[in-house]
């Protein structure tokens, strides 16, 4: 049944690509404005455009060049030319800000997972405690704040205020200054994941199951971490997916402030340079991006939970 | 409190609600209400926004200076006696900005909800009531949507419309590009907007619906000959609100959050309205020298999102008798 399951979720995928592609592509199309009114202020001679035009295909019917890129897609992994980039393919610059983007958003993943399931677990232990309400309360104004808000007060802070750390910049996994970009970009989903963990904690703390081990006499460490926490995770789980896809939307922001040479960045360039070839390259990129992790995250909830059976 | 001091019971063990019993003619929002005005945060959290909806309506009253009223005598001046949160690099005054600010955040965010619900409540309630080809497309349609994250959606979308709107000055699109015009570029968002985030109303009520009109109290109306339409509204409806209820709550952080998103990014409202969004963008250019430009509205926004998430918080518990403890 699972097999089935996931096989299904996999089908899925194939359309919902198609649609984000082609609305993507006919809303890029249809925009006013052509490529080449970046240089309003001295603007292009027509027969410069029109040479352009011609290069970029850009006079062909739209059906054609629709059917052209993606058909570009998956015979020559293209993903069209950068109109403001003096025709550097968009493939490329994917290639080159994606591992940024890749390495900055799995430790941000890494500490909102971590952070946010422990933060929620000792929550419901100390239910009701001083511990709960400052961590309830951290919770929900990490829920509460934009992380385009948290990454300036983080660089007002630490950067510019204490100069602890640079104000930004890619130099490397491990380097300091991944800190500010990785903590911005995963405190909402870490905030979500504590608010979740806490009160399905709070409901499986409480079931029979637990009186039932405890009544044999198991160790409390033993009874949380054998008998509570994979019960407590499931519904966990089901937020994964969309707490993990903020820190996708949330590098648009976070990268911008903090200067970092991702794909996050480049996306932004791209809006503001009109530059649609970008936009849809990028646009598909992020969609595989999120539903790739949709589509773990699912497979990580039919492990947890083994009554799951899908249609 | 005075009841559960008198009955003798140990005030800790008194959860809400045991507190307010259902007294006879008591109906589940009265209940609902007594037990929200409990509930100490979403209580302040409601009053921080009923006086910052004053403060928004309010505004020219409130302030000697316009939200576009440049003083270039007072240039990215700190906060003084004249000028409490100080001006930003074109010398207007960042408290009446924030005090604007308010206006388009609430009202877009409120005017959205409405707007959603309108799209999503019926759609999800059809679909899930008469099942069938066109619950199967909604959900085939749902799914396939659920894939663009919605922020990235709005991006994209708000990509093609700002250009559009700018360029239309005839027909419906012109109507549209004179309203937007009018309303410093809002309407775009608002636009953008309904046409994704309806989907996760719609699907809650489809949800709410497909159990509910298993019930008995359904199966009850459609033996006595009620109508549809009758059972739609009377009987399936009022049962589904609780929940929406609490999701237009929540909604409302996040209308607004995407609202300030977009215009960070040059994509939502247009200067020179004071969005919260384009403020905290204009102060990041600032950051070393000014920052207060950027904490101000950084910290209005992150307020009152803080407060709508208090008030949900509180409403979910108060509109669920059967969660005590759920935040």
């Amino acid at each position: 049944m699972r097999s089935r399951y996931l096989l299904t979720r996999l089908a899925l995928v194939v359309p919902s690509l198609l649609v984000v592609f082609s609305l993507t592509f006919f809303l890029m199309h249809a925009t006013p404005g052509g490529p080449w009114d970046g240089a309003s202020t001295r603007p292009l001679p027509e027969s410069v455009i029109e040479r352009l035009n011609e290069v970029y295909g850009l006079n062909e019917p739209i059906w054609q060049q629709y059917w052209t890129y993606l058909k570009n897609i998956f015979t020559e992994g293209s993903l069209g030319v950068s109109f403001s980039r003096s025709g550097e393919g968009v493939t490329e610059i994917v290639a080159r800000t994606l591992p940024v983007s890749l390495q900055l958003g799995l430790v941000a993943i890494l500490i909102a997972t971590v952070f946010g399931i422990t933060l929620g677990v000792v929550s419901a232990l100390k239910r009701n405690t001083f511990t709960d309400r400052m961590a309830s309360l951290f919770s929900i104004i990490g829920v509460s704040t934009p992380n385009y808000v948290v990454a300036s007060l983080l660089v007002i802070l630490f950067a510019v205020g204490l100069g602890w750390l640079p104000t930004g910049g890619w130099d490397g996994l491990f380097s300091i200054n991944i800190l500010i970009p990785a903590f911005a970009l995963a405190l909402h989903p870490m905030a979500l994941l504590a608010r979740y963990t806490r009160s399905s904690m709070l409901e499986v703390w409480g079931a029979d199951f637990i009186r039932v081990a405890r009544s044999k006499g198991l160790p409390e460490s033993t009874i949380l971490i054998r008998h509570a926490l994979p019960n407590a995770l499931i519904p966990v789980a089901t937020v994964a997916g969309v707490a993990f896809a903020e820190v996708v939307t949330g590098s648009f922001f976070v990268e911008v402030i903090t200067s970092q040479p991702g794909i996050g960045r480049y996306f932004v360039d791209s809006i503001f340079a009109r530059d649609y070839p970008v936009i849809l390259g990028t646009t598909l990129v992020f969609a595989v991006i999120v539903m790739t992790m949709n589509l773990v995250v699912d497979l990580i909830y039919t492990l947890l939970d083994p009554r799951v059976s899908y249609e | 409190m005075s009841d559960v001091i008198e009955s003798g019971l140990p005030a800790e063990q008194s959860s809400p609600m045991e507190a307010v019993a259902f007294h006879d003619g008591q109906g589940p929002a009265r209940a609902a209400w007594q037990r929200l005005r409990r509930n100490r945060s979403a209580m302040l959290s409601l009053g921080f926004l009923a006086v910052l909806a004053f403060a928004a309506i309010a505004a020219p009253l409130l302030t000697p200076f316009t939200y576009d009223g440049t003083d270039f005598g007072a240039i990215a001046q700190s906060p003084s006696s004249s000028h409490w949160l100080g001006t930003d690099a074109l010398g207007r005054d960042v408290l009446t900005r924030i005090l604007y600010g308010a206006r388009i955040s609430l009202s877009l965010a409120v005017v959205g909800q409405i707007v959603i619900l309108l799209i999503g409540v019926p759609i999800g309630l059809i679909s899930a009531y008469f099942g069938g080809r066109f619950d199967l497309f909604v959900q085939r349609g749902i799914d396939v949507l659920y894939a663009f994250p919605p922020l990235l959606f709005v991006i994209v979308a708000m990509t093609y419309l700002r250009p559009t709107l700018d360029d239309a000055d005839s027909g419906f699109l012109g109507v549209v590009a004179s309203i937007d015009d009018l309303t410093g570029g809002l309407t775009g968002v608002l636009l953008a907007m309904a046409l994704i985030l309806w989907l996760t109303v719609a699907r809650l009520v489809r949800g709410q619906v497909l159990s509910l009109k298993e019930e008995e109290f359904v199966l009850a109306a459609n033996a006595t000959g009620a109508s549809h339409l009758r059972i739609m509204r009377r009987h399936i409806l009022p049962n589904a609100f609780a929940p929406v209820i609490v999701a237009t709550t929540f909604g409302i952080p996040a209308a607004i959050m995407m609202e300030a998103g977009l215009s960070f990014l040059g994509l939502g409202a247009q200067p020179p309205t004071p969005s919260w969004g384009i403020m905290i963008a204009e102060g990041v250019a600032y950051i070393r020298s000014d920052p207060y430009l950027l904490i101000a509205p950084g910290v209005a926004l992150g307020a009152t999102l803080l407060a709508f998430n208090f008030l949900g918080d509180g409403l979910r518990d108060a509109m669920d008798p059967y969660v005590y403890d759920s935040s």
